[in-house]
């Protein structure tokens, strides 16, 4: 039986297709993934995001424990509301999982993702028995992404605009006042665009959906959610990095806080090792701009140069109108590359792993 | 449901045939297929005066989300191909059936389609599959 969201029947009502996503019932398009797509980069769109998992960090060994938990450094947290992007080692350095930790007024709270959910509390109740803390998963709580450049406009409209124009991107906020109780609304977001992730009760998710939806924004699946994350080179947990990957080759090394040096955290040891030992692969881009699409796990040559690296996501980039894709290479690919496409050796040019950013070729 | 033509012959890896008056056969992908596929960003068509052999590949269809193989349900000699889909790949979404067919073969033999689904056949055949 697949998990619904509190959207589900929405997102049926709407037109949504439906599809198992990581154990989840998931609107994959309501009919074309690209429509969805342009009107995040022209306008804006909503996704329910609901599947991905809150998880609250409270009591006074809070701060100790995600300093150890995470490789990321939550000292980096100045003022509640701000939120930070890192990884969640395993004692070899491999990335059990990535996610968004914000400073809340009463602790710290995670958004972690959703094919990951047993495992990461798993882990995270695990290593926090040596903590005065207490773990609690909150799945009474809906969370609808709000992207694109007129996102913010859209959502100040509906629910005012006083509390989130001064947001900082990557800053988020409580709502206060009546019907906003458990309300909080961060200046995040996946896909490259400007816009909003709205947590809310379950019950008042349905409600913004429709009023989100009245005032012109757009419905969108979680197939142009990929191809707007890829475009704007942004990591999917089990392609980019797994268990397996470490932050530093999945180009996640600016997550990693190295300093201070006393600051032990999970994988640490791993990836100092491995830091001076040089690592041997690199998250690239790929851009391939005649007929054909780069797909994932398809490999990836360059001449002259040893090893095979091997696409990690690809896909048609509906802004650009061709191929992109991420790969992981050996670190010396340098320009160009070869990737073997059922039996045709297509060339394509390597790049920094960013395509897009607001709407714009960025390479 | 997707639309199935009660006029026209299936594969069941789903493409459909056509055999026009002059006696040569349109090929395109079925209305459950385009809708399966998703957005088609790119079409490879097999060159015109190529041979095609029933039941093997004679081009690709990619769409966001995957590459199919397209295969031709008849032997014979590609007379003509749909030029729009270089252009308009997105044709083969708004009509599987009429714009958005790929190519047309001069069978060698047409009763080859004898063996392809008729429209009855291929609806079980969809059924089946989901």
């Amino acid at each position: 039986m697949l998990k619904q969201t509190p959207l589900f029947d929405l997102h049926r009502d709407m037109g949504g297709k439906l599809v198992d996503f990581g154990g989840w019932n998931m609107p994959v398009n309501y009919g074309s993934q690209i429509e969805e797509h342009h009107a995040v980069r022209n306008g804006a769109g909503m996704f329910d995001v609901s599947h991905m998992t809150v998880v609250d960090i409270q009591g006074t060994g809070a701060r100790d424990f995600l300093r150890y938990l995470l490789a990321n450094d939550v000292d980096r947290l100045k003022m509640p509301g701000k939120a930070l992007y890192t990884g969640m080692l395993n004692a070899s350095g491999g990335v059990i999982d990535d996610l968004i930790v914000y400073l809340m007024a009463d602790g710290y709270r995670l958004v972690v993702n959703c094919a990951t959910r047993e495992k990461d509390l798993a882990w995270i109740n695990s290593q926090s028995e040596a903590y005065d803390v207490s773990v609690a998963e909150r799945p009474e709580l809906a969370m609808i992404a709000v992207q694109g450049p007129l996102a913010r406009g859209k959502v100040h409209d509906l629910i005012g605009a006083a509390a989130l124009e001064g947001l900082k991107i990557f800053q988020g906020v409580p709502l206060s006042g009546e019907g906003h109780a458990d309300w909080f609304v961060a200046r995040t977001g996946y896909t490259g665009e400007d816009g909003y992730e709205i947590i809310l009760p379950a019950e008042a998710a349905v409600q913004l959906w429709q009023d989100l939806a009245r005032i012109g924004v757009t419905p969108c699946g979680l197939g142009a959610r990929d191809t707007l994350r890829l475009e704007a080179g942004m990591n999917l947990y089990g392609h980019e990095m797994d268990d397996d990957t470490s932050p530093l080759v999945a180009n996640m090394a600016w997550t990693v806080a190295w300093e201070p040096a006393e600051r032990n955290f999970i994988g640490r040891a791993a990836l100092t090792a491995e830091k001076s030992a040089g690592i041997s692969h690199k998250l690239v881009g790929l851009v391939y701009t005649g007929k054909g699409v780069l797909r994932a796990e398809q490999e990836v040559s360059a001449p002259g140069v040893d090893g095979v690296g091997v696409i990690t996501s690809g896909t048609f980039s509906p802004t650009l109108g061709y191929s992109i894709a991420l790969a992981r290479v050996p670190v010396g690919f340098a320009d160009q590359a070869v990737v073997n496409v059922r039996n045709r050796q297509l060339e394509v040019k390597i790049i920094s792993p960013c395509f897009v950013r607001s709407g714009n070729k960025v390479f | 449901m997707s639309e199935i033509r009660s006029e026209l012959k299936y594969l069941s890896s789903h493409e459909w045939a056509r055999v026009e008056e002059d006696g040569t056969v349109t090929i395109g992908i079925t209305d459950h297929a385009q809708e399966a596929l998703g957005d088609v960003v790119f079409v490879e068509t097999p060159e015109v005066g190529s041979q095609v052999s029933a039941g093997e590949e004679a081009g690709v269809v990619e769409s966001v989300k995957a590459a199919s193989d397209i295969y031709s349900p008849v032997t014979g000699e590609v007379i003509a191909v749909n030029e729009v889909l270089e252009e308009a790949p997105e044709t083969v979404n708004e009509s599987p059936y009429d714009d958005g067919w790929f190519f047309k073969v001069k069978p060698s033999d047409v009763s080859e389609l004898d063996g392809a689904m008729d429209s009855e056949a291929y609806v079980k055949s969809v059924e089946d599959d989901s």
